[in-house]
């Protein structure tokens, strides 16, 4: 539009092109914050927002009100009356149909599990990358590819032998044992994820290091750990959050007493005894996701940067 | 005695033959350069000596001991990587000390070795900084010091200048010259595809190309007479002219034939007999080649010639120019200008001339 | 004075001792695990592992088995109606983020939250949220429409859809992830080009974009299509099955036979099921990715 505007004011006064220097565009474009592709833009963003971000408000608010608001209201409006009534009692003294220590005990029990086997995976895990990345023997590819293939084959498929391996080494049904079974399904990503890191590290400082007279152990704590934190960090990221959410692992190879807390809320959640507490159990639902939130809002990029490391690239 | 010795080294990748049945000796305090494409197992025989990779066959002796099954920190050597391969996370003095201390040595000793290379090499300013702190050529640096506290008497040195911009490789191509000279016990084996670099600093350069060795002498021999035609295209840059012909005996002599043009061989150095009525090559580098404009009399430069393009490089320019029927370039003053299809007068400088047997492809 | 050539076993021996728990997975848990399972589904134990064969018994009695034909349904209308919306609202979504917005860490955050979420929150979440009585549809009922009807958890003929929103919640902000990814790896002067040559910008997308963003698709097609087969937690949490049979997966007959029911033989049968349903997918991907690059 513009274009041809010039052309014609240009032809009009008789001028040469070349001397059409005086009227026409000049400097830069003309933008206008609110056109209709903006307005578009940013009107869907926001509503796909709100599709996001609907269900954690209704989650808190729901959690802050009492019972008799909850019967009359809708989960939408926000609490007249706030109350943390239903977070103590989430907390302490809800009921599964076992007992009523309410969401306490899974979270401790959360915690003894949580912390050991995120240890022990990327400790196996990092020394399994490091391996594959620097010293190959023979072999070594073929049991990193089914190691590989496993992270494909559905848990089901795997679950009652480990059962019965459990049973055998006599750790079935405890901590230990889950640590173990963590460890062991946790391993086909992060070791992919360590090898693919210290395969991108420059061989020559492996070979320098060699040079220097360092070993295997040498040079996995003084070269390559001290230079790995990020991705050490990564690999927590994953553990921590994939760990905390488990449920299939919680309740397959640990007694009740051992029950994480995403098998203790379920349990708060979808007892049928008594009255339904909507608001106990939208407080039980947040603590429970708590853990993964907190990591996810500190950690931002690195969390992102962990998805894609799971985005099974060779 | 030798400083390193190969004897008979092959290595197989796979089926991949990457090295083939290798020879050589290396004297004590020899500056030796490894020079070939990317590929040719110039680094591959370098990483063999230093034991970070195991032969298939034959032995490797340094400093008269058998090293072949040795571990790399106990065969008496220090290395220096192309990516400096400095560790991120010490300072300069940690990554001088970081081999000392594996080996066990006293404190008082690396605080004194340290001391001394950062001296030497004059990087006592940085002892304390991070790698990331330093420039390319205080990181290089860096990376030869880590070699020289090992006080090892053999240095391995893999393309150490190829990560640095054209203006360092040459500042630093002469602080290594000069390295050395201080160092003059000390054997290096150098490893480049850079034929500058071997041309300046070696006492010997080995070409290599297949995982073979293909000529192994001094600088002056391996530029002069190259003993085939890939050692001859290899080296020198602009490169060498090929032209086809044939060898015919005349009179006392030889001739060689290309097109109508008959080049008598009379001062030509020979290394083997020269075999007549063979097809040959002849090669010739382009400041070797005389051309006159067609109307000027000489007595040296009597074959015609066409221009074809006239190539100003600076102080000189390249002139191609088509005798016979094929392409060959000439050196000249740059002050000198041709227009193309301009008629010259060519001559060769026979004794800088090279002649190849078109078969084996061998120098004759 | 060479020290003697260490025995081949014995090279790299750290390295080999250190690998052992890798090893260990991989051929004891990994191989051993699931030809274990294999094995003992062509038998006919029941509460323990027994090692009395009945051919194929057991999954002639699968395949007779409504609850399992009802599992597979709905796993094959969850599975593709997944697998298209994750594709097309992914691609949405990060084609939009794509614009060089402004805030783009803020939306990317708030697409991404949810999948920090286990699938028991999320289910639970939105078993409220699709509470008939309390969430959106007595919300609309008291703004007026008397007749609203949205309560996918109630009807046996929307329930699968109902997982499936809490599915696409959770997991839809990945895709977006994975595809912006893709979207920011493609060379700048494609664009340029396109721009020069004045193609419109969908165009360029359909046509130019898309067909070059293949392997992130594949790798997409492959992530979600093994999250799909394994839904497990989402359905107990937000659902158990119910109404009826509506929302029954084969992971959840798995489990139901192998712990409760106490068929082991039947629980074996319909994992191998699985394990076939996802080698039907994961090899030839594996065989694209990995088997064609040695001949490059």
């Amino acid at each position: 539009m513009t274009d041809i505007a010039t052309a014609t004011a240009a032809a009009s006064i008789g001028l040469p092109e070349e001397t059409r220097t005086d009227d026409g565009p000049r400097g830069p474009r003309p933008v206008r914050a609110l056109s209709r592709r903006n307005i578009m833009l940013y009107g869907t963003l926001i509503v796909v927002s709100i599709y996001y971000l609907l269900p954690l408000y209704v989650m808190v608010v729901t959690s802050l009100k009492g019972m008799p608001e909850i019967r009359v209201g809708n989960v939408f409006s926000p609490p007249l009356e706030i109350t943390f009534q239903p977070w103590v009692k989430a907390w302490g003294e809800a009921c599964t149909g076992l007992n009523c220590d309410g969401l306490s005990r899974g979270f401790w029990n959360s915690v003894r599990i949580t912390i050991p086997s995120v240890i022990v995976s990327i400790a196996i895990a990092s020394v399994n990358g490091y391996g594959l990345a620097n010293w190959r023997f023979k072999g070594d590819n073929f049991f990193f590819t089914i190691l590989i293939f496993g992270a494909f084959i559905p848990y089901q498929v795997m679950l009652y032998p480990v059962v019965i391996i459990l049973r055998e080494i006599g750790l079935y049904g405890s901590l230990t044992g889950l640590v173990i079974v963590h460890s062991v399904f946790g391993m086909p990503i992060l070791t992919l994820l360590f090898r693919n890191y210290f395969t991108s590290l420059p061989e020559e400082l492996f070979k320098a290091a060699r040079v220097d007279g360092a070993g295997y152990w040498g040079i996995y704590f003084r070269i390559m750990l001290p230079m790995s934190l990020p991705i050490f960090v990564v690999a927590m990221i994953i553990q921590v959050t994939g760990i905390w959410n488990d449920f299939l692992f919680g309740t397959v190879y640990t007694k009740p007493d051992f029950w994480p807390m995403t098998v203790q809320l379920n349990n708060i959640v979808n007892s049928v005894q008594g009255v339904k507490e909507y608001n106990v159990n939208m407080a039980a639902t947040l603590l429970t996701g708590l853990v993964p939130l907190v990591i996810y809002f500190v950690s931002g990029k690195l969390f992102v940067r962990g998805i894609a490391a799971g985005a099974v690239k060779g | 005695m030798h400083s390193v010795s190969i004897r008979d080294v092959s290595l197989n990748f796979g089926a991949v033959r990457v090295l083939e049945k290798l020879n050589l000796d290396v004297g004590e305090g020899e500056f030796l350069v490894l020079l070939g494409p990317s590929g040719c197992g110039k680094s591959t025989l370098l990483n063999c000596i230093a034991g970070l990779l195991d032969v298939s066959d034959g032995q490797i002796f340094i400093n008269g001991k058998n090293v072949t099954w040795e571990q790399p920190k106990d065969r008496g050597i220090g290395m220096v990587f192309q990516s400096y391969a400095l560790y991120p996370q010490m300072t300069v003095e940690g990554n001088l000390s970081f081999g000392l201390k594996n080996q066990g040595v006293p404190r008082a000793e690396i605080r004194e070795r340290v001391d001394r290379a950062a001296k030497m090499l004059q990087i006592e300013p940085y002892l304390q900084r991070k790698p990331a702190h330093l420039s390319g050529g205080q990181r290089q640096r860096v990376a030869i010091g880590r070699a020289l506290v090992r006080e090892a008497g053999v240095f391995l040195f893999d393309e150490p200048l190829s990560n640095l911009d054209a203006k360092l490789r040459s500042e630093l191509r002469v602080e290594l010259k000069r390295l050395h000279q201080k160092l003059a016990h000390n054997t290096m084996i150098y490893v480049t595809h850079d034929q500058i670099e071997a041309l300046t600093l070696a006492d010997r350069i080995a070409v290599m190309k297949g995982g073979v060795i293909q000529q192994l002498a001094d600088p002056h021999t391996i530029y002069n007479r190259p003993s085939n035609l890939y050692v001859a295209g290899f080296i020198g840059s602009p490169s060498m002219s090929f032209l086809d012909g044939d060898i015919v005996a005349k009179g006392d002599g030889h001739v060689f034939r290309i097109g109508e043009n008959e080049i008598p061989l009379d001062g030509y150095v020979a290394d083997n007999a020269i075999r007549p009525e063979a097809e040959a090559v002849f090669g010739v580098r382009p400041e070797h080649v005389e051309i006159v404009p067609e109307d000027q009399e000489s007595a040296s430069a009597i074959y015609p010639g066409t221009v074809d393009l006239d190539e100003p490089m600076g102080a000189d320019s390249l002139v191609w120019i088509t005798f016979a029927g094929q392409t060959l370039s000439a050196r000249v003053d740059s002050s000198r200008r041709f227009s193309p299809g301009e008629k010259v007068r060519l001559g060769f400088n026979l004794s800088l001339a090279s002649i190849f047997d078109k078969q084996t492809e061998n120098r004759m | 004075m060479a020290s003697g050539r260490p025995n081949q076993l014995f090279r790299n021996k750290t390295a080999k001792i250190a690998a052992i728990p890798m090893i260990l997975t991989a051929m004891v848990v990994f191989i051993g695990g699931t030809g274990w399972t294999v094995v003992y589904s062509f038998t006919k134990s029941k509460l323990l592992p027994k090692l009395e064969w009945v051919g194929l018994d057991q999954y002639e009695r699968l395949w007779n088995t409504n609850r399992w034909i009802v599992s597979i349904e709905n796993l094959a209308v969850y599975g593709l109606s997944m697998l298209v919306l994750s594709f097309v609202i992914g691609f949405l979504l990060a084609a939009l983020m794509d614009q060089k917005i402004r805030f783009e860490n803020t939306f990317r955050t708030i697409m991404l939250y949810p999948f920090a979420l286990s699938f028991i929150v999320t289910g639970l979440v939105w078993q409220w949220l699709l509470n008939p009585e309390f969430g959106i549809q007595g919300i609309v009922r008291d703004l007026g429409w008397e007749n609203f009807a949205f309560d996918p958890l109630y009807n046996a003929d929307l329930a699968i859809f109902g997982v499936m929103l809490a599915a696409l919640w959770q997991g839809s902000g990945l895709v977006m992830v994975l595809m912006l990814a893709g979207l920011r790896g493609i060379d700048e002067e494609i664009w340029k080009a396109a721009r020069i040559d004045g193609i419109p910008t969908w165009k360029t997308y359909l046509f130019i974009i898309i067909p070059m963003l293949r392997p992130v698709f594949i790798t997409a097609l492959v992530l979600i299509t093994s999250g799909i087969i394994r839904v497990y937690d989402l359905v107990v949490a937000q659902t158990s099955g119910g109404p009826g049979l509506a929302t029954e997966m084969p992971a959840k007959y798995v489990y139901d036979y192998m712990f409760r029911a106490q068929n082991l033989g039947q629980a074996f049968a319909a994992s191998t099921m699985m394990l076939l349903a996802v080698l039907v997918v994961v090899v030839p991907w594996a065989m694209m990715e990995f088997g064609g690059r040695k001949n490059d």
